[in-house]
């Protein structure tokens, strides 16, 4: 169909497809967003569900009504060093028990065993997830990005507290602690 | 029928009577594993349930359709009717499936709660995948190792285009064996921890019916409580990279006693391990001695990505014949990143003793013609490692 | 749903000749906008990536023979695996269908071409770039893409061989191809149908590709955004799914199969539409249950939705995550299993022949339902942490795509071969096709399920000795599957070539407009469109 011959009909035959076009075209556009979108709204499902275990990464401030001395709960703490970094971590101790509303304070050792300055970061995750948020840092050193010297080594302070209304079956919790370097990252 | 023909034939029936020769069939295994736990067994019968369900209607369905094909055919004189729809049969037909998978639901339920309950655990263990082997660390017992892939190289190795007599005699075990075994008592409930140091794994042992991802930076769980001692085998079930098909799992259910016997041979030669590092200080090894540790060392740690030629598998896994970092690099940067890692290179560190560090290094600027002469002792690589 | 004859579109061709300024040569198909050219560019092509696709799993059987590394080292046996699925999926299944869109949807609604022809062309013109790309990937310094078709992060990402930017670039022009394609479709559809065809009364054909273009227009676009962080987080630094940075690795595969669920049922609705078009035409009785057979498409469109991390039980999620996944799942069966009675009620009392197409098809119905069966025991979540990533898994969706899919191109194949070239195509070299076909793809594909629950894991290149008998027989009916599908280009080269001339109707139960216009059909139908009861 050549341009400039175009009859009434063809014309509108065309408007009306662009009309689609348009409304499909916005669709993809939408859905393209959405694919994006999907890393927020993943982290408010994680928040809810407690998927993968993810824990608050900003500072949370004491807010429980008391203490529940009728629960103790056992909290352990494991450590892993990603590849590529040649730091020692290991924490001061394994395990603690813990009473719902009490604040607990625990230190982490970390050394750098290379002859190399890095910047390392600690991500944390807690098994069972659905625990996860109920798990409040007050102040941990995963809030910032460790920098250590060739040789140096540190201990790493970290203040929580277990929720009041941690669902009653939970009895153990484990935080883990994976260690990152990231120098690349923070250099560029 | 000529030679030629003759000598093809023999060629054919000689390739199919070779489809039976590896193994027996008696040997090949046809169904889902029912497995070692009171788990495992629930999901054996969830699986037969459903398979008989599957069955039961392939029958039916399957059934009225060759009766149809039989009988409804056109060279039989069939005339087709013409009724093409029924509100009714439809209703039918929706409501009968939903009840058949309700009653399906209703088992796979009350098994994935059950799979789902880690609590009131007896023992921990952290495990971690890693290309291309596991770690295992025991909570609170001090002990932790790597398990690796323990077949030979040449019974894998034959890639020369031909299918036939290459290889070394593969082993009963053969890529479902491992260096050094998890070992768990029998009767108690184990909880596993798992995670990732690299890219994401999944650690499965069928007869326990675990098959947890290892997501780097997340730790997942996963329990068992196992009836009979013995050795179960499993692979890594998250396609990892070049190894994915190399790292096997093997753990070793033991009788109570028999597990704290173990545990105590692991806290001595723990003990021991750490006197034979301070020994080897001060000791001086020979360039042959060296060279011999190195060279098994680095078949064992190194070759399946350098490989044993040394000529890796570039872009991903460096060269190191004629390599800056093997000849005429430092001697403490070759010591340090075989201790401490880079990027994908894990740093090995944690995982050989000292004197092994010092055999590789040392083997690595020899082999191959990189011939530096260099030789590298333990206390060189205790120097560099800082505190070890 | 009657479609009474035309007869003067038959006379139209003769009209059309004066303006139909078809240009010779390569030139004709570089430039062609004509919806049947570009119909058949699409359907070639599908076909050259098939048996591209199927070389490489030629190679991969061929390492599997036996245990053993013999042939491949292990990264290339995973690059292999990689661009074989990807290949398959984005290059030989999905273009195969938009052929048969492009070919046969305006001649079912009475339109005279596609809506907006120009942009039919770009759409097909771009995908052998993509394709070029990918493939040409083998022969860079990095290697293809090694990661799986899945491209799990962190392995495509920090792990990866340096493939990473050819695989994104490659993956969005099949996505733009694909979304343009399916624009396409959806206003050819909306806008063009002829004067009295109601939504209610085109073809089911035509609806299964409505309800499949509507999938891919959303969920095409997801993926651009997934291949987009990917490309980010390996090549610009940015952490989605990085943990050191912030991001989670499990995130990209809640996102990936989120495009990924829906896209396997991009690849088997318009198989059920194909179908549901050849198995009336041959118990020469009408499709039984036309409406529900609507809304169970449209039903199973929906949940595909809803159900995508039933792919990712083992990730660890919470146990109210993994019941409702699998409840979800586990109700796709319902709609699925209306659409096989549908069938099956179809046939009974009819008056059947079983001429190749309806051979075809009649395997498609008993060899998907299997791949259905497999599908359901997989939706069970206990069980599913036995069955997953193992060769149980690669068994199902082979039956369900292979069997599924790849059979009811092949039915359609047979059913317009007579429309497409004019003549008809051998029928004892055809009936050679399915039969090799059929025995081979089971040898092939079936003893999986027992090598699966034997326990060996998918994507490897060697295996522990208890699986080394069935990989035998599998990689045996791997290669006879691999040769007999020489068979059908060679019946389709000799179709093209001569053979029986084509009455316009060449199957005496066919309905729907295509039949009206001759055989071949005209280089321009429906210049004027038909009248519609």
């Amino acid at each position: 169909m050549d341009k400039g011959t175009e009859t009434a009909p063809q014309k509108n035959q065309k408007n009306a497809n662009t009309k689609v076009v348009k409304k499909l075209l916005l669709t993809v556009f939408a859905m393209f967003g959405f694919g994006f979108a999907l890393v927020p709204l993943y982290d408010i499902f994680c928040d809810i569900t407690g998927l993968n275990g993810k824990t608050n990464d900003v500072a949370a401030v004491y807010a429980a009504d008391g203490i529940d001395t009728s629960r103790t709960i056992k909290v352990q703490f494991i450590t892993r060093t990603a590849k590529g970094i040649p730091w020692e971590f290991e924490p001061v101790i394994n395990e603690i028990s813990v009473h719902p509303g009490e604040m607990k304070f625990v230190n982490f050792y970390v050394k750098n065993n290379s002859q190399r300055d890095i910047i390392g970061q600690a991500v944390p995750s807690v098994s069972p997830g659905i625990a996860a948020g109920y798990f409040q840092k007050i102040e941990c050193f995963c809030f910032e990005q460790q920098p250590l010297k060739g040789g140096e080594d540190v201990e790493m302070g970290l203040q929580f507290y277990v929720d009041l209304d941690l669902p009653p079956e939970i009895t153990t919790l484990t935080l883990s602690y994976t260690l990152y370097d990231i120098t690349g990252k923070v250099d560029s | 029928m000529s030679r030629g023909n003759q000598s093809w034939l023999i060629g054919a029936w000689l390739f199919f009577t070779s489809l039976f020769s590896s193994s027996a069939w008696a040997e090949t295994q046809l169904n889902l594993t029912k497995g070692a736990t009171a788990v495992s067994r629930e999901v054996y019968d969830l699986h037969m349930l459903a398979l008989y369900i599957c069955t039961a209607i392939g029958v039916v369905v399957f059934g009225i359709m060759f009766w149809s094909m039989v009988f409804h055919r056109k060279s039989k004189g069939a005339k087709a009717a013409d009724f093409h729809e029924s509100t009714k049969v439809e209703i039918l037909w929706t409501a009968i499936p939903i009840v058949i998978l309700i009653a399906m639901a209703i088992p796979a339920t009350s098994t994935l709660i059950d799979m789902e309950n880690n609590d009131d655990s007896d023992l921990t263990i952290q495990i971690t995948g890693s290309q291309w082997k596991w770690h295992y660390k025991y909570f609170d017992q001090n002990i932790e190792f790597y398990s690796v892939l323990s077949t030979p190289r040449e019974q894998y190795e034959n890639q020369n285009g031909s299918f036939e007599g290459n290889g070394a005699e593969k082993g009963e075990n053969y890529l479902l064996e491992v260096d050094r075994h998890l070992v768990i008592p029998v009767n108690k409930k184990v909880r596993f921890l798992i995670t990732s140091d690299d890219v994401i794994h999944a650690w499965w042992i069928p007869a326990f019916a675990v098959k947890q991802d290892a997501n780097p930076g997340f730790i997942n769980e996963a329990w068992t409580i196992v009836d009979e001692p013995g050795i179960y085998r499993g692979q890594c079930a998250e396609l990892c990279g070049k190894d994915h098909g190399f790292m096997p799992i093997v753990v070793e259910v033991k009788s109570a006693a028999d597990y704290d016997t173990w545990l105590n041979e692991q806290h001595a030669l723990i003990a021991q391990a750490a006197n034979a590092e301070k020994a080897s200080l001060s000791a001086s090894m020979s360039k042959e001695e060296l060279m011999q540790l190195g060279e098994t060392t680095y078949m064992a740690y190194c070759a399946a990505c350098h490989q044993p030629t040394g000529l890796g598998l570039p872009p991903m896994f460096p060269a190191l014949k004629g390599s800056a970092m093997a000849t005429t690099g430092k001697i403490a940067d070759h010591i340090d990143m075989v201790l401490n890692g880079k990027n994908a290179m894990p740093g090995f560190g944690k995982q050989l003793s000292l004197k092994e560090i010092a055999a590789v290094v040392t083997y690595e600027r020899n082999a191959w013609g990189n011939d530096t002469g260099d030789l590298v002792q333990s206390s060189d690589v205790n120097a560099a490692s800082g505190s070890k | 749903m009657t479609t009474e004859t035309v007869n003067e579109s038959l006379d139209e061709s003769h009209d059309d000749e004066h303006h139909d300024h078809k240009m010779t040569g390569i030139k004709r198909w570089l430039y062609t906008t004509n919806h049947k050219d570009i119909g058949t560019l699409y359907l070639w092509f599908s076909f050259i990536m098939f048996l591209t696709g199927g070389a490489l799993a030629m190679v991969i059987r061929m390492e599997l023979f036996q245990p053993g590394l013999q042939i491949v080292e292990p990264d290339f046996f995973n690059q292999l695996t990689t661009v074989h699925g990807l290949i398959m999926v984005f290059g030989a299944i999905m273009p195969a269908f938009t052929g048969f869109a492009n070919w046969l949807i305006p001649m079912m609604i009475g339109a005279p071409d596609m809506a907006l022809p120009r942009m039919n062309n770009w759409s097909f013109w771009i995908l052998p770039f993509a394709f070029a790309i990918l493939i040409g990937s083998f022969f860079m310094e990095s290697g293809a893409p090694n990661f799986g078709w899945t491209f799990y992060a962190p392995l495509s990402t920090t792990y990866s061989n340096g493939s990473t930017a050819f695989f994104v670039f490659a993956v969005h022009i099949m996505g733009i191809s694909s979304i343009m394609g399916a624009i396409n479709i959806v206003v050819t559809i909306m806008n063009l149908r002829a004067p009295g065809m109601t939504y209610m009364k085109m073809p089911l054909f035509v609806w299964t590709f409505f309800i499949t273009a509507y999938l891919l227009i959303a969920v095409m676009p997801v993926l651009a955004g997934v291949v987009t962080m990917v490309l980010t987080d390996t090549y610009f630094g940015t952490s989605f799914f990085d943990a050191a940075g912030g991001g989670d690795p499990v995130m990209f595969q809640h996102i990936f199969w989120f495009f990924g669920h829906p896209e396997v049922y991009i690849m088997i609705l318009p198989a059920f539409g194909i179908v549901s078009t050849i198995i009336p035409a041959f118990s020469r009785k009408q499709l039984f249950g036309y409406t529900s057979m609507v809304y169970a498409t449209a039903s199973i469109a929906f949940l595909s939705f809803i159900v995508w991390a039933h792919h990712m039980f083992t990730t660890g999620m919470p146990l109210a995550g993994e019941l409702f996944f699998m409840y979800a799942t586990m109700l796709i069966a319902v709609p699925t299993g209306v659409k096989v009675f549908n069938w099956v009620a179809t046939m009974w009392r009819g008056s059947m022949t079983f001429e190749v197409p309806m051979l075809f098809s009649i395997a498609f119905v008993i060899l998907f339902t299997i791949g259905g069966f497999s599908g359901l025991m997989l939706a069970l979540t206990p069980v599913d942490f036995q069955y997953h990533d193992t060769y149980f898994v690669v068994a199902h969706f082979h039956y369900v795509l292979v069997t599924g899919s790849l059979f009811s191109i092949y039915a359609g194949a047979y059913y317009w071969l007579p429309k497409w070239t004019g003549h008809m195509y051998n029928d004892s070299l055809a009936k050679w096709h399915f039969w090799c076909s059929l025995i081979s793809v089971n040898l092939l594909f079936f003893p999986m399920h027992f090598l699966g629950l034997a326990g060996m894991p998918r994507r490897i290149p060697d295996y522990a000795l208890q699986f080394a008998d069935f990989n035998k027989w599998v990689s045996i009916g791997g290669f006879a599957f691999g040769l007999s599908q020489l068979i059908f280009l060679a019946v389709v080269i000799k179709c093209i070539k001569g053979g029986d001339k084509a009455p316009a109707k060449p199957w005496d139960g066919a309905e729907g407009l295509e039949w009206t216009v001759a055989s071949p059909a005209p280089y321009h139908t429906f210049s004027t469109p038909p009248k519609i009861d």
